[in-house]
């Protein structure tokens, strides 16, 4: 049996109590002197049939105003699965209980009123979803009965909210038709409703495959707390928050830097081979290195971001207004800084989506903020890892939580970036006069069904010899294997015909990554998974070529070796030339090479075999092949 | 670690050991509350498996109503001894003594509410500033919204209006001098959960749990077992049944049920069929509809 964690979210008429009373019930997860307390209640009331909502409004002050105040957790089973409910009301002054609700939630289910349509709630609901991370939205359409269980009503809500749903970057979006009054597809088929061949909510909830947003790759062991019987053993304490860890393994401790090898994987039970993705453990290491709570144990080859400029979501959970000049506890895993949020960037009206300038955030806000923190914060973006990419801030006058945020990058990189984005996206691209086109004949979306796979664009960034070519090759050789459509472009390959016109002045560089970039796209638009491997030294030609692609389709692979090794290797020569003067322009001698600042993956190459390296590209890159996108949302 | 990757009970299982080794972190005096229950005693559990090689690094609690089944109390001393922990035990006759409270009036005096001064007192002796607890959210609805860590005021009062804000695995236990938390590690388990774990790691559990002949009465609806707590009223009577306890707390108002369950497997089959909750069986409970956020926010656990 597995577990499934979802949020309800729904206003208090959209019948979201009942709803959940309904699979509580259906389920047999009520109990006779629950259902009986309800049944009394009801009587007492004077409602003419059980109200299932009863049994989930827990306060007395909700029961005496008829709403939910607060996130209440429920839980049923199926024989195939547990599940937990983070029941939160949708009222708009309690966006802070979606929040919560949808933090730990890997599926979202957003109610919906057959009689009322889509309604601003309702977006919000889903527009909360998919700020937590929530890829899977379960859009109950409810009240049906009310409708005739007319096929009309229901086609059209789901067109609507389909249609605003694109604008989340939703991946699985499931709507279904329901009444949870009278049971109808909640659990049990409904008789009502012949044109609707789906599954009941249930079955859909049952069924559904959420593992996909799980970071199973980049190991990430927080450092909980010491464990020291004696002076022979020393445990440090955590649960992994992604990836795994064997015992053996080389990792690397953050902040000192310093490196170990892993020596034993320890619980209660002994030693264990292998701890994975959300296992509580204690690891010991072979050097005694002072390690404490706070922090982070990672893999020397696969780094968190380390920064002290962070550009996060926020959302202002307290009545106290943030203040300027207050300096918060910044905490994130097990990690904790004095921070201030130095810049606003600006609020979310959660209704429209539309961004407002202001000051501070007050209750509910959400939005875009800089923060800066006293000591360094080692993270990963929200999007890729949420257990690392998560953070409150602590007012520390009343010692309550104050904010909760989602962080999207470092200032520097995520501003630049932002700032280079647009000017690449608004470059214009150049059309031949008199020049009318139709548009393609067969759309991406055939292609890649038909392939099985998304189309997607991994660009190798690295100096010349760092080994961008061998590991592509074998990169390439290995999707082929497994049956993808791939193609290869090189930097030598297109300057022998494509581009053969041009130098390496920074202009001619430029011309060249614009034309790599643009047959890239063609190749892209056929949906291979194209490989390029280009020097490609300038930030900003590189950040151009990405602005031809969708949100998460262009992955960028920084091939990161030191000069000094790429020189050693030379193996094309060049190296020893540009030094004799015979070459100018090599980058990394004569000409500058912009380290990326956020790739999507960084590798090194340094005493490692091409084939390890390229499987860790390819392992990383299958998520985005196979669910199609979303990476770097 | 013998249960299957990716189960629930193996991921319900690493919570609670997250939570427990987060309050040895995060707080300086923490204590571990102990009823006798199988929830405390899956909390000991959980708490030796979350700092082994080393023993539990806090003390166990046990506030004593004076009213407890003797199984109960030989139990928790055999446990104590086996695992290593210090006991500290608080005595609600002794504050009864001391004239700090009084008993209920009636004939069967339930010692329930008085075990929330013994409880503060007790607390505030320790010092503690956290106390972790084995409630769970699916026994009662105000304790559905009950935070992981749960934040009470200097006068160990729960206000559900104004708790913390709980996101992700990140917990806020950050107080002034005097307030104190209170932590339930167990909070995501059910009644099925707890049965499932304890069959799977095959922890042991006092024997009332499991069904044996006892001399009970029937009042409104709850098995009584004969103890000098239970007296009989107008013309009731003992009569010998099958039965085996679900929860275990004060002996004056916790029913039995009738039930030939005798081993774990049985216990979860009968668990699974079963149609009233354990708290059902708890004379307490029935007061009021809002019986237990009342208590609640007095300081109950």
């Amino acid at each position: 049996m597995d577990l499934l964690r979802f949020t309800t979210a729904g206003s208090v008429d959209d019948g979201k109590s009942t709803l959940i009373g309904r699979l509580l019930h259906d389920t047999k997860s009520i109990f006779e002197d629950q259902l009986e307390a309800v049944e009394d209640a009801s009587n007492r009331r004077g409602e003419g049939y059980v109200n299932l909502a009863l049994l989930t409004d827990g306060l007395r002050a909700e029961r005496e105003q008829n709403i939910t105040i607060d996130v209440a957790y429920r839980y049923f089973a199926t024989p195939r699965r547990k599940f937990i409910i983070a029941d939160t009301p949708g009222h708009v002054q309690y966006t802070r209980n979606m929040v919560t609700g949808a933090s730990t939630a890997e599926l979202a289910i957003v109610l919906i009123d057959a009689r009322h349509g889509v309604l601003t709630q309702s977006k919000r609901h889903g527009f909360i979803a998919s700020l937590l991370g929530i890829t899977h939205v379960l859009v109950a359409i409810n009240k049906m009965d009310l409708v005739d269980w007319s096929q009309e009503v229901f086609d059209r809500i789901t067109e609507d909210y389909a249609e605003f749903a694109q604008k989340l970057g939703v991946e699985d979006l499931t709507f279904i038709p329901i009444s949870a009054l009278k049971g109808d597809n909640v659990v049990d088929e409904s008789d009502h409703m012949p044109w609707y061949h789906g599954s009941t909510l249930l079955h859909h909830l049952d069924h559904v495959n959420v593992g996909s947003h799980r970071n199973l790759v980049d190991f990430r062991f927080p450092v909980q707390y010491v464990i020291r019987p004696d002076q022979d053993y020393r445990g440090y304490a955590g649960r992994v928050a992604s990836g795994t860890i064997r015992s053996g393994e080389e990792v690397m401790v953050l902040p000192s830097g310093q490196r170990t090898l892993i020596k034993s994987v320890d619980t209660f039970d002994g030693p264990v081979e292998e701890a994975l993705t959300g296992d509580s453990v204690a690891l010991t290491t072979a050097d005694e290195l002072d390690i404490s709570r706070g922090d982070m144990i990672v893999r020397p080859l696969n780094l968190p971001v380390v920064a002290t400029e962070i550009d996060a979501m926020l959302c202002w959970m307290s009545d106290e207004p943030m203040k300027g000049g207050t300096q918060y506890w910044f905490r994130q895993t097990t990690r904790e800084a004095k921070a201030f949020i130095s810049r606003v960037v600006y609020k979310v009206d959660v209704d429209t989506l539309h961004r407002e300038d202001v000051e501070a955030f007050g209750f509910n806000d959400i939005g875009r903020v800089q923060i800066q923190t006293a000591a360094p914060i080692f993270f990963d973006r929200y999007e890729m890892n949420r257990e690392t990419g998560s953070f409150i801030l602590i007012d520390p006058h009343t010692n309550n939580t104050v904010a909760v945020g989602m962080i999207r990058g470092t200032v520097r990189s995520a501003e630049k970036l932002a700032e280079q984005l647009n000017e690449a996206t608004t470059v214009e691209r150049k059309a031949s006069p008199d020049v009318v086109w139709e548009g393609w004949n067969v759309p991406l979306e055939a292609r890649e069904e038909k392939n099985g796979h998304a189309a997607a664009v991994v660009w190798f960034t690295g100096l010349s010899g760092s080994g961008k070519s061998s590991i592509a090759r074998e990169l390439e050789q290995m999707l082929f294997a497994e049956g993808c459509q791939t193609m290869l472009l090189d930097g030598d390959q297109v300057r022998h015909g494509l581009n053969g016109d041009l130098g390496f002045s920074p202009d001619a560089r430029k011309e060249n990554i614009r034309r790599v970039g643009e047959v890239a796209n063609l190749f892209y638009l056929q949906g291979n998974i194209v490989i390029c491997t280009f020097v490609s030294p300038f930030q900003m030609d590189r950040e151009r070529a990405r602005a031809l692609f969708p949100e998460g389709r262009f992955i960028e692979v920084f091939v990161d070796t030191p000069l000094e090794e790429c020189e050693r290797r030379d193996s094309k020569g060049l190296y020893a030339k540009a030094r004799k003067g015979e070459i100018e322009q090599m980058t990394g001698i004569s000409s500058p090479y912009e380290v990326p600042e956020n790739p999507e993956i960084r590798v090194e190459t340094v005493g490692r075999e091409v084939t390890e390296v390229a499987d860790e590209i390819r392992l990383a890159i299958h998520e985005v092949v196979r669910r199609g996108g979303a990476a770097h949302p | 670690m013998t249960l299957p990757a990716r189960s629930h009970l193996r991921q319900l299982e690493s919570e609670s050991i997250f939570l427990m080794r987060e309050v040895a972190a995060q707080f300086e005096r923490p204590v571990l509350l102990f009823s006798g229950g199988k929830d405390s005693i899956l909390m000991v559990h959980l708490a030796r498996k979350a700092f082994s090689p080393a023993k539990i690094p806090f003390p166990l609690v046990h506030v004593d109503t004076g009213h407890n089944f003797p199984e109960t109390l030989e139990f928790r001393d055999r446990l104590v001894q086996q695992v290593g922990a210090t006991l500290h035990a608080g005595s609600v006759q002794a504050s009864i003594d001391s004239g700090k409270q009084k008993e209920e009036e009636g004939l069967n005096p339930s010692r329930n509410r008085l075990q929330i001064l013994t409880l503060l007192e007790t607390l505030d002796e320790l010092k503690a500033d956290a106390a972790l607890g084995g409630g769970r959210r699916d026994e009662e609805k105000a304790r559905a919204k009950e935070r992981f860590f749960s934040h009470r005021d200097r006068f160990g009062q729960w206000d559900p209006k104004n708790q913390r804000p709980e996101l992700w695995n990140i917990f806020n236990g950050r107080k002034v001098m005097g307030e104190h938390f209170r932590v339930f590690p167990l909070s995501n388990w059910t009644e099925m959960d707890v049965w499932q774990y304890i069959a799977a790691e095959e922890v042991d559990i006092p024997s009332l749990y499991f069904s044996h002949r006892r001399n009970v009465v029937e009042r409104d609806g709850v098995l009584l077992a004969e103890s000098e707590f239970n007296q009989l009223e107008g013309d009731e009577a003992w009569t010998e049944k099958t039965v085996r306890f679900r929860t275990i707390g004060d002996a004056s108002c916790t029913g039995a049920t009738e039930s030939t369950a005798s081993t774990l497997d049985e216990i979860i089959a009968e668990v699974s069929a079963t149609r009233v909750t354990e708290r059902g069986g708890r004379h307490d409970d029935k007061h009021s509809e809002a019986a237990m956020e009342d208590r609640k926010k007095q300081g109950y656990f």
